[in-house]
């Protein structure tokens, strides 16, 4: 290792601050491009301009055009250079505008990033970062409101994460950024205004480990990204009428934590999947075939219940694009009928 | 090309040394893919392959100015580019057949053929995967402050991909260090470059990035190389890539299901007439380099070399089963 890649070691403070979603993702990056030379930041408009949704903001300033690299609206041959990159000694986070660009650059992400180290048995590593805003409610409709997490989720060789606080967004960006393997991270476009008391410094959030938002002990959710918050809010509700739900922030799609998921159905007997990508062949069929594999099985009251994205494009309609995904009143509803034993 | 007097770019650059070096690899090449072949044809090797017979001069002559630091992505015809890099064929034939010996340890077979040691990031089993990829090797090379080069391989057919654009024109605008050179054989499977590709050079395609192009007979050596030495020097002054279209011809099919009904038995002769590696052999010979006896003793060399490295590959012990899963992420790599 020569003078260039020598990672100079920020120490956590112990102290924390309060900052938004974006903020706390921005400050990470910050950590990261002070403590780690090979760190580059890539993507389409991410310099003066400041990202789509202003998560670089002023990094260019900070950092120049080297480290804070605007890329041509390529998303293929973006992803593939800083696959390529990554091969190669540098550590890139790559930002997509929106995580539907994506789609342009699967080859890259699926056949390349995913298989390198696995078709070269074991001897290439690919450090890549793919940073991928979310998910709908912005009346963007169709092509800029998707949630691919399943997608990406289904490939072996790829980590996937979904943060859902100000904290997770850092902690799971530096975790990401520390994986010698390709990870996603998609943050969720409704929650980057969020406010939250974040560590300052460097510390990482263990990428394949769910949180326990609220403990409860009659229904189990388990819930992803802007899902989280929805179902906390419902179970705050059902709370007044007695029903304790348990709030799981699954954190990661890949690798999932089964163990907290088994360990919450085998005391609550009861599980609701809530997420936000289509609800056929989504992240809920993978948390309800690996409860009904496991010992919690024989722990369930009641058919399993999945909350997800309607079958079909994100409309433009704020009405329609509202019926599209789950929200708080769905969830209150089928947690309810859960508790008392009417599913 | 300018030739200021009769004898050949190459036999005035490079070493004797050098010269014997470069022929005993496009043996290599052609006797190491004649083996595999004949391997297939016993059952030792399964799945499929995409053999470069009759490429060897653009393989051997595009890396002689490269060294381990550099880089190469290659392509699903990536035998010779391994060779010429500086694989060994023992650990080749291994691969191909499947063992834990084998440079991707049995998991990536002929199309992911890599040697990360040599500088070889690996084959790639989609036209056009590794255009990108080049440029991030290059992009590596200019932010750490180092001076080796990528030669980014790729056939005539990926030319028409999305991926070549966006890797050209992101190479030309960062004036990244990387070299693309494309191995036109005719034909993109079996559609025919002239039909698939709106220009007649696609060496052309250089203009629309800024870049200077040629096209050059792949199958003389000297031609490639002079054409490589000017392209490696710019790299490596800091002045951005160079596209260089080698015309060369695959006198085998595109893979093992391939039953030719695409060209005619008299274009395939007239190519073979045109054999690369006997060609460069005549000329080293001619400018004395070696005389017949010392060409015979390169391709008995080479020869030696495959028939110990099937025997290598034969005798090396196959993958454990139980480790399927070995290799997808880092912590199951320990």
């Amino acid at each position: 290792m020569n003078a260039q890649t020598q990672i100079t070691e920020v120490t956590p403070s112990g102290e924390t601050r309060e900052m938004s979603y974006a903020e706390a993702i921005r400050d990470a990056m910050a950590i990261a491009l002070d403590r780690d030379p090979t760190v580059v930041l890539m993507g389409e408009d991410i310099g003066t301009y400041g990202g789509a949704f202003q998560v670089t903001l002023d990094l260019i300033d900070r950092y120049g055009p080297d480290r804070v690299m605007d890329t041509p609206i390529s998303e293929l041959g973006g992803a593939g250079v800083a696959v390529g990159a990554a091969l190669t000694g540098l550590k890139p986070i790559f930002e997509f505008q929106f995580s539907d660009f994506a789609a342009l650059a699967m080859e890259q992400i699926v056949n390349q990033a995913a298989k390198l180290r696995y078709m070269l048995g074991g001897e290439a590593a690919v450090p890549v970062v793919f940073r991928m805003p979310a998910g709908s409610g912005t009346g963007a409709a169709a092509q800029h409101s998707q949630s691919f997490e399943a997608w990406f989720g289904h490939v072996p060789g790829l980590k996937v994460v979904q943060p859902s606080t100000p904290e997770d967004a850092k902690g799971l960006l530096l975790a990401a950024l520390a994986d010698p393997d390709p990870v996603i991270v998609f943050e969720h476009k409704l929650l980057y205004k969020m406010k939250g008391q974040v560590p300052t410094g460097y510390y990482t959030t263990p990428i394949g480990k769910a949180a326990i938002r609220r403990t409860g002990s009659d229904v189990t959710i388990v819930a992803s990204a802007i899902m989280v918050h929805r179902a906390l809010e419902a179970a705050a509700k059902l709370a007044e009428e007695g029903i304790e739900v348990e709030v799981i922030d699954l954190r990661s799609v890949r690798p999932i934590d089964r163990d907290t998921i088994i360990a919450s159905v085998k005391k609550t007997g009861k599980l609701l999947c809530v997420y936000e990508g289509v609800r056929t062949l989504g992240v809920g069929a993978e948390i309800s075939a690996l409860i009904a594999e496991s010992e919690a099985f024989d722990y369930l009251d009641a058919p399993i219940q999945r909350l997800g994205g309607a079958e079909a494009p994100i409309p433009y309609n704020p009405d329609l694009e509202r019926a599209a995904v789950p929200q708080k009143a769905d969830i209150e509803t089928v947690a309810r009928r859960l508790a008392k034993g009417e599913v | 090309m300018i030739v200021q007097d009769n004898i050949p770019f190459a036999i005035r650059h490079f070493a004797p040394a050098q010269l014997r070096e470069a022929l005993r690899k496009m043996h290599l090449i052609r006797l190491f893919e004649e083996g595999a072949e004949e391997s297939y044809m016993r059952g030792l090797i399964h799945g499929t392959m995409h053999l470069s017979i009759g490429q060897e001069a653009s393989a051997v002559a595009t890396c002689m100015e490269l060294t381990d630091a550099d880089k190469i992505t290659s392509t699903h015809r990536g035998h010779g580019h391994c060779i010429a890099k500086g694989a060994d064929v023992g650990r080749m034939f291994a691969e191909f057949f499947g063992k834990e010996t084998g440079y991707c340890h049995g998991r990536g077979g002929s199309m992911h053929i890599a040697d990360v040691k040599t500088g070889n990031l690996g084959a790639n089993g989609i036209v056009g995967g590794g255009l990108p990829i080049a440029v991030g090797a290059a992009l590596t090379a200019k932010r750490l402050g180092r001076d080796d080069v990528t030669v980014c391989f790729f056939g005539d057919g990926a030319n028409n991909e999305g991926a070549f654009h966006e890797a050209l024109n992101m190479a030309a605008i960062w004036k990244l260090p990387v070299i693309f050179v494309c191995e036109n054989n005719k034909y993109g499977m079996s559609t025919p470059a002239t039909y698939a590709t709106a220009v007649p050079n696609i060496a052309d395609r250089a203009a629309a990035y800024s870049m200077p192009g040629v096209t050059v007979d792949g199958n003389d050596f000297s031609a490639v190389a002079e054409a490589l030495h000017i392209a490696i020097a710019r790299a490596r002054a800091g002045e951005g890539p160079s596209l260089v279209e080698n015309l060369t011809y695959r006198w085998r099919g595109h893979s093992k299901s391939d039953r030719n009904r695409y060209r005619t038995k008299d274009e395939i002769e007239d190519w073979m007439s045109r054999d690369p590696i006997a060609r460069f052999r005549a000329e080293l010979i001619a400018h004395g380099v070696l005389d017949a006896a010392g060409a015979e003793a390169v391709e008995a060399e080479a020869k030696q070399a495959v028939a110990d490295g099937v025997e290598f590959a034969k005798a090396s012990p196959a993958p454990g089963i139980a480790d399927v899963t070995k290799f997808v992420h880092a912590e199951e790599a320990a």
